[in-house]
C-alpha cells in the first residue's frame, strides 16, 4: 500500500501547489476550482490507502521506520513467495446478462433525451430490472 | 455462474508442475497448451457468450474489434476530406457535408478509436495477465463499460441518419457554435449523448484498472516490478478519472443550454453590478476551459498507453531489459501531472489566459518526454536487434512522435502559436502526435500481442509491407500540411482559392493519404490470411519477458493455472533463462542471491 498511497498523495500535493499558484497568479475561477478538485481527487483515495498502510504497519511513522503491524501484502513485498498468495482471491462471475441489460437501458434512456420521452418507458424499466438482477446475482454468487 | 479463484503456485506444487509440455523452448508451454486450455468450453457459447461474458479477454477483444471498425469508418471519412481538398473550389462535398465529415472523423478517431482501443481493448486484455490476475477487479462493471461504449458509438453514428445530419461543429464542440441556435437538429444532441455514454464507460474502465492493479497483483509483483505497460495504464486510468468527469458534466451542461433554457455557455442575461463588474451570464470561454481541462489530458490518455506498448516491445526485440525502468515510470507520472496543468495552451489566442503559466508548464513536458526518448534509445543501444513487424512499427513511432513532439514545443510558445493557430500547421502537428502514437504504436501492439490473443501469427511479409507503406504515406501526407499551414491555409475549410499556392501541397498530401489507406487494406488481408490459414504461434513466439507470455495462447479462462516466481520485472524471461537472470534494480538487489528458478 505504500507506493499506492505515496503515488496518490503526491498527486494531491502537486495539484494543490499548482492550483494555489495558479489561483493567486490568475484569479481565474474555473481553472482554480478544477485544479483544487483534482488535488482532492489525489488526497481522498491517497488518504484511504495511507490509512490502510498504517493499519498494516502499526505505529510506523508515515512511510518509514520499523513496522509494528502485520506488514505488507504479498504483492507489496519483494521477497514474497507465490504460496503466500494461495487461497481464495475473489469470486469472479463467469458470465452475466445484467451488464448488457443495464447498457441497453442506459442507451434507450439517453435516446429518449433526443427522440422523445416515450423511450424512457422502455429504458428505465430495463435499468431497474438490471440493478435488481445484478444485486441479487452478486448476493447469491451466481446466475439468477 | 461465479468462479471462486484459488490459483496453484509453482513453488508449492513443484516439482510436479501441472504445466503443459514445453514445445517451443520459450515459455513453459507450447501449442499443446493452447489446445488444452485455450478452447475449453466455459459458460454460454456463440452470440450469448458475447452478450453475457464478463471475461476480460472477451471484453477486450470486443473493444478492439469495435474500435477498429470505428477507425476504418473514420479513415473513410478522412479520404473524402482529402479528396475534397485536393483541388481548389472542389465540389465533391457540400460545405455542410464537409463540416459533418471532419467533425465525425475527429470524434470517431479520438473518442471511439484511439482511447477505447488502448484502455478498453489492449489494457483490458493485457493488464490482468501482466499482473497475474484471473480477471479485472469488477468483471460486471467491465462488461457494462463495453456496452456503454458500443451504444455510445452507435448513438454518435446515428447522427448521419437524422434530419439535418450529424454534428458539424468540430470534435471540440466550441460554444456558441454548438448551441441550438447555431447547430440545431438531433445530430448535435446525439453527439453530446454519445460522449456522455462513452464518458461513463471510460470512467468505469478507469476505476476497474486502478482496482485491478492495486488489489490483484500476484505475490512478489511489487509496484516497481510491474511491466511499464501496466504502469502506463495505471497512470492513464488516473488521468481518465481526472479528465472524463469534467467532460461528461460539461456535455450535460451543453445539453441543458441547448434544450432547457440555461445560458451556461452563452453571454445572455448579463447585468452590471458595482460599476464595471458583470454578473449573471454565462461564458463561451467556460466551455473552452472545461473542454480543454479534459482535452489536453486526453492527448496523454491517448498517448501514454502507446508509450507503454513501445516500452514493452523495444526490450523484447532488442533482447535487453528496458533501460532506465524507474526513470520511465517517473517520466510517465511527470508527463501525466504536467499535462493536467496545461489545458489553456489551446486557448492562447483568446487573450484571456495566463500565458507564462501555461507556456512554461507546456514546455516543461518536453523534459520527461525527452527522458523517455533517451531511455528508448538506451534500450536499443548495443542490443541484439530483431526487426520483426512490431519493432518496425515502434521505430516508426519514434520518428513520427519526435516530429510531432518538436512541433508541439514550438506551439507551446505563444508567439508561434499566435501565428499558426487554426492553420494546417496545427493539423499536421496534431496528426503526427496522434497518428504517431495511436496508429504506429497501436499497430506495434496489435502485431506484438496478436499471437497471445489467438495463438496464431500474423504474416511477417504482409506486416512489413503494411509498415513501410504506412511510414511513407505518413510523411507524404503530413509534411506538406506543415508547409501549407505556414503559407496560411486555415483548418476546417471545405474550399480554397486557386491563387494562393496551396494546391500542389494538397495534391501531395492526398496522394500520401491514399498510400496510408492502401496500407490499411494490407492489415485486413493479413487478418483474413491469418484466420483462414493459421500459423500456430506457441505461447511465447517473441521470447518475451513479461508475465502474460507465461500462460497459454490464447490464455485459458481465468488466465493462469500456475505462475512463475516473480523476482524482477521480467518473470517469464527469468523462468526461461535461468542462466541469464534479470539484474534487479534498487532495493531488489538484496534478493538476487535468493532467486532460484523453479523447473
Amino acid at each position: 500500500m505504500r507506493v499506492e498511497a505515496l503515488f496518490l498523495l503526491f498527486l494531491g500535493v502537486f495539484f494543490g501547489i499548482v492550483g494555489i499558484v495558479y489561483w493567486f497568479w490568475s484569479y481565474e475561477d474555473g481553472g482554480g476550482m478544477m485544479l483544487l478538485g483534482t488535488s482532492l481527487l489525489g488526497f481522498l483515495p491517497g488518504g484511504y490507502y495511507f490509512f490502510w498502510h498504517k493499519r498494516f504497519h502499526g505505529k510506523r511513522v508515515f512511510f518509514w521506520g520499523k513496522s509494528t503491524g502485520a506488514g505488507d501484502r504479498p504483492s507489496d513485498r519483494d521477497d514474497a513467495t507465490l504460496s503466500e498468495g494461495a487461497g481464495v482471491i475473489e469470486a469472479f462471475p463467469g458470465s452475466s446478462i445484467w451488464p448488457f441489460v443495464l447498457g441497453m437501458g442506459a442507451f434507450l434512456t439517453v435516446l429518449s433525451m433526443v427522440f422523445g420521452v416515450w423511450l424512457i418507458f422502455l429504458g428505465v424499466p430495463l435499468i431497474l430490472t438490471a440493478l435488481v438482477g445484478v444485486t441479487a446475482e452478486s448476493r447469491r454468487g451466481g446466475h439468477i | 455462474m461465479t468462479d471462486v479463484i484459488a490459483p496453484g503456485t509453482t513453488e508449492t506444487e513443484a516439482p510436479g508442475l501441472h504445466l503443459p509440455p514445453e514445445t517451443d523452448g520459450h515459455g513453459p508451454s507450447g501449442t499443446d497448451g493452447h489446445e488444452e486450455h485455450g478452447h475449453e468450453a466455459h459458460g454460454p457459447t456463440g452470440i450469448l457468450k458475447w452478450l453475457t461474458s464478463t471475461d476480460h479477454k472477451v471484453i477486450g477483444m470486443s473493444y478492439m474489434i469495435t474500435s477498429l471498425v470505428m477507425f476504418y469508418l473514420a479513415g473513410i471519412m478522412a479520404m473524402f476530406i482529402r479528396l475534397q481538398l485536393t483541388t481548389p473550389h472542389a465540389s465533391l462535398l457540400t460545405f455542410g457535408q464537409y463540416n459533418q465529415l471532419f467533425t465525425m472523423h475527429g470524434s470517431l478517431m479520438l473518442y471511439l478509436f484511439a482511447g477505447p482501443f488502448a484502455f478498453g481493448g489492449l489494457a483490458n486484455f493485457v493488464v490482468p495477465l501482466q499482473v497475474g490476475a484471473p480477471d479485472m477487479a469488477f468483471p460486471r462493471l467491465n462488461a457494462l463499460s463495453y456496452w456503454l461504449y458500443l451504444t455510445g458509438s452507435i448513438t454518435m453514428l446515428m447522427g448521419f441518419l437524422v434530419a439535418g445530419g450529424a454534428a458539424s461543429f468540430g470534435w471540440v464542440g466550441y460554444a456558441p457554435l454548438s448551441s441550438a441556435t447555431s447547430s440545431p437538429g438531433a445530430g448535435g444532441d446525439l453527439w453530446i449523448m454519445a460522449i456522455a455514454l462513452t464518458g461513463f464507460s471510460a470512467i468505469f474502465t478507469g476505476v476497474n484498472l486502478v482496482a485491478t492493479i492495486f488489489y490483484l497483483r500476484a505475490p512478489g509483483l511489487t509496484m516497481f516490478r510491474m511491466p511499464i505497460f501496466t504502469w502506463n495504464m495505471l497512470v492513464t486510468a488516473i488521468l481518465i478519472l481526472i479528465a472524463f468527469p469534467v467532460l461528461t458534466s460539461a456535455m450535460i451542461m451543453l445539453f441543458c443550454d441547448r434544450h432547457f433554457g440555461t445560458h451556461i455557455y452563452t453571454a445572455v442575461g448579463c447585468h452590471a453590478v458595482s460599476g464595471a463588474a458583470i454578473q449573471g451570464c454565462g461564458s463561451p470561454l467556460l466551455w473552452q476551459n472545461l473542454f480543454w481541462f479534459f482535452g489536453h489530458p486526453e492527448v496523454y490518455i491517448l498517448a501514454l498507453p502507446f508509450f507503454g506498448i513501445v516500452t514493452e516491445v523495444l526490450p523484447v526485440f532488442s533482447r535487453k531489459p528496458s533501460f532506465g525502468y524507474k526513470g520511465m515510470v517517473f517520466a510517465t507520472m511527470a508527463i501525466a501531472a504536467l499535462s493536467t496543468g496545461v489545458w489553456a495552451h489551446h486557448m492562447f489566442t483568446t487573450g484571456a489566459v495566463l500565458l507564462p503559466f501555461f507556456s512554461f508548464l507546456s514546455l516543461l513536458i518536453a523534459v520527461p518526454t525527452g527522458i523517455k526518448f533517451f531511455n528508448w534509445i538506451g534500450t536499443m543501444w548495443r542490443g541484439h536487434l530483431r526487426f520483426d513487424t512490431p519493432m518496425l512499427f515502434c521505430i516508426g513511432f519514434l520518428f513520427a512522435f519526435l516530429m510531432g513532439g518538436v512541433t508541439g514545443i514550438m506551439l507551446a510558445s505563444p508567439p508561434i502559436d499566435f501565428a499558426t493557430h487554426d492553420t494546417y500547421f496545427v493539423v499536421a502537428h496534431f496528426h503526427q502526435v496522434l497518428f504517431g502514437t495511436a496508429v504506429f504504436a497501436g499497430f506495434a501492439g496489435l502485431y506484438y500481442w496478436y499471437p497471445k490473443f489467438y495463438g496464431r501469427m500474423l504474416r511477417e511479409n504482409l506486416g512489413k509491407w503494411h509498415f513501410w507503406l504506412m511510414f511513407v504515406g505518413f510523411w507524404v501526407t503530413f509534411m506538406p500540411q506543415y508547409v501549407v499551414g505556414l503559407l496560411g491555409m486555415p483548418r476546417r475549410v471545405a474550399s480554397y482559392p486557386s491563387n494562393l499556392g496551396w494546391e500542389s501541397y494538397n495534391i501531395v498530401s492526398t496522394v500520401g493519404a491514399f498510400i496510408i489507406a492502401f496500407s490499411f487494406l494490407l492489415l485486413l488481408i493479413n487478418l483474413v490470411v491469418s484466420w483462414r490459414n493459421p500459423v500456430p504461434a506457441g505461447n511465447n513466439p517473441w521470447d518475451a519477458h513479461t508475465l502474460e507470455w507465461f500462460t497459454t495462447s490464447p490464455p485459458p479462462h481465468h488466465n493462469y493455472t500456475h505462475l512463475p516466481p516473480i523476482r524482477s520485472e521480467r518473470p517469464t524471461w527469468d523462468y526461461n533463462h535461468p542462466d541469464n537472470l534479470t539484474v534487479p534494480h534498487g532495493k531488489d538487489a538484496v534478493h538476487v542471491k535468493e532467486r532460484v528458478p523453479v523447473g
